[in-house]
């Protein structure tokens, strides 16, 4: 009988237990940035071997890859410039370069505001506006100064897409009433925004004009 | 033999079933409502990381997208935890005495990398790819929620499966302009605020959800709601 009285709980609590097993749940297997012991460096990525080179990433295109021509910085882009690639540049150029170099590039961006000791310069120097497209691939890659490189973040296409989106701001600023084809009416207002404008590299949706108010007893 | 039970016991032995009924149904809801509770699944709860990293500060605070630090989330399946050399593009000239960010220097000098807690861990059993949510429409807050407001990060749903079904049965509810995707500030259409797609106006979700459904070639429900379709 005592045995009895033993087995019985012990036979539910077991069923609860088997029922919070999470092998299913936590797979002995290794997932992205996963910690492996094995290894000093904890990690369960490893580099590749020197001299080895993965599938796809033989960069046999050198200028693609470097921007440079021999030595020299080339001005050339390795692909022609579509409406495409310039709202693609737009767009990583306001993800990655923005939040220093601002959204019109003229070096005041947030994060220099917050105590660089130095400001990246801007766009529209003319050092800067002379410098060719294979200088600006060189500092992205590679970085300049304070500046570090940001190949890890930026795929090389997308460097370049964001060079020809620095070269249309930096008409940008020179840019008069004329530049505007015709047609097209340049904007007057600025954008409005839903509450405060935040600070975001992200817009806000604005808010459209006022519509006129709907005063016919239209069904709601 | 005498009765056991005199028959005024009668109204009792009625009410016990009733009152079983209720206990049991009870201990069922109770149940129900323990494994949708954040004891079991971590949602709303923060867990301790080596710095007290603050999306809010970093997000609503300086304008950072998501992307500049989760650089692989568009392209791949998993959206990465920055190295600490992405920490060091900004800290290697701000707060660079900061006693907080200490173990993000020491991760820098010696290259070992920061251990951080992950909090939206799904079972490995769910085969989740980020990239295709983020091309179909799916907001970075849709699941993450309001990240940020958040000062420590922490998990904003349940990340169970009737959760992620609620969006697999209905994607016309939740899908935005894929531009909107890492907007933080994205609200629904509404009659004041319009969503403009291929210069159409939505003022409602429905509309814009099914016009987005066609537009980003979402599968049907029934093969977003296959059990292979996450479990493989």
């Amino acid at each position: 009988m005592t045995r009895v009285k033993i087995l019985v709980p012990a036979l539910l609590i077991l069923t609860i237990c088997s029922a919070c097993r999470q092998d299913m749940h936590d797979q002995p297997r290794y997932k992205p940035q996963a910690r492996n012991d094995f290894f000093p460096d904890m990690r369960s990525a490893r580099l590749l071997i020197d001299g080895t080179v993965a599938r796809g990433q033989l960069h046999e295109d050198s200028y693609f890859y470097t921007g440079k021509i021999g030595n020299n910085p080339g001005e050339v882009m390795p692909f022609s410039i579509t409406h495409d690639v310039l709202e693609r540049g737009q767009e990583r150029y306001n993800i990655f370069c923005a939040p220093c170099h601002s959204r019109v590039g003229d070096g005041k961006g947030m994060i220099p505001s917050r105590g660089f000791s130095r400001m990246p310069p801007s766009y529209h120097i003319e050092r800067l506006q002379k410098a060719p497209a294979g200088y600006y691939f060189d500092v992205i890659t590679n970085g300049l100064g304070i500046m570090q490189g940001y190949s890890g973040q930026i795929p090389a296409k997308d460097r370049w897409a964001i060079i020809a989106y620095i070269r249309a701001l930096q008409l940008s600023q020179k840019a008069g009433a004329a530049d505007v084809p015709a047609g097209l009416n340049l904007p007057t207002a600025l954008p409005k925004f839903e509450g405060d404008a935040p600070s975001g590299a992200t817009l806000v949706t604005p808010a459209p004009p006022k519509k006129e108010e709907k005063k016919e007893g239209g069904v709601e | 033999m005498a009765q056991i039970f005199h028959r005024s016991l009668n109204l009792y032995t009625k009410a016990s079933i009733l009152v079983a009924l209720v206990l049991g149904g009870a201990a069922f809801a109770g149940l129900m409502a323990f494994e949708r509770s954040p004891y079991i699944t971590n949602q709303g709860i923060t867990k301790p990381q080596p710095v007290p990293f603050s999306h809010q500060h970093h997000v609503a605070g300086l304008g950072i997208d998501c992307r500049y630090c989760h650089a692989s989330v568009e392209t791949s399946a998993y959206a990465n935890i920055p190295p600490t050399k992405t920490c060091f593009n900004c800290h290697s000239q701000i707060w660079t005495n900061a006693a907080m960010l200490e173990p993000v220097r020491e991760s820098y000098r010696s290259g070992k990398s920061l251990v951080w807690s992950k909090l939206n861990d799904l079972p490995d059993y769910v085969y989740f790819n980020h990239s295709i949510h983020i091309n179909k429409g799916v907001g970075c807050n849709t699941c993450h929620g309001p990240v940020d407001k958040m000062p420590l990060m922490y998990q904003a749903n349940t990340l169970q499966m009737e959760w992620c079904l609620e969006c697999h049965r209905n994607p016309e509810k939740f899908l935005r302009p894929r531009n909107q995707v890492f907007n933080m500030e994205y609200k629904q259409p509404t009659e004041e605020l319009p969503v403009t797609v291929d210069n159409v106006a939505y003022t409602e979700q429905e509309a814009l959800g099914k016009a987005l459904t066609a537009k980003y070639h979402l599968r049907n429900v029934t093969d977003i709601t296959s059990c292979s379709t996450c479990h493989r």
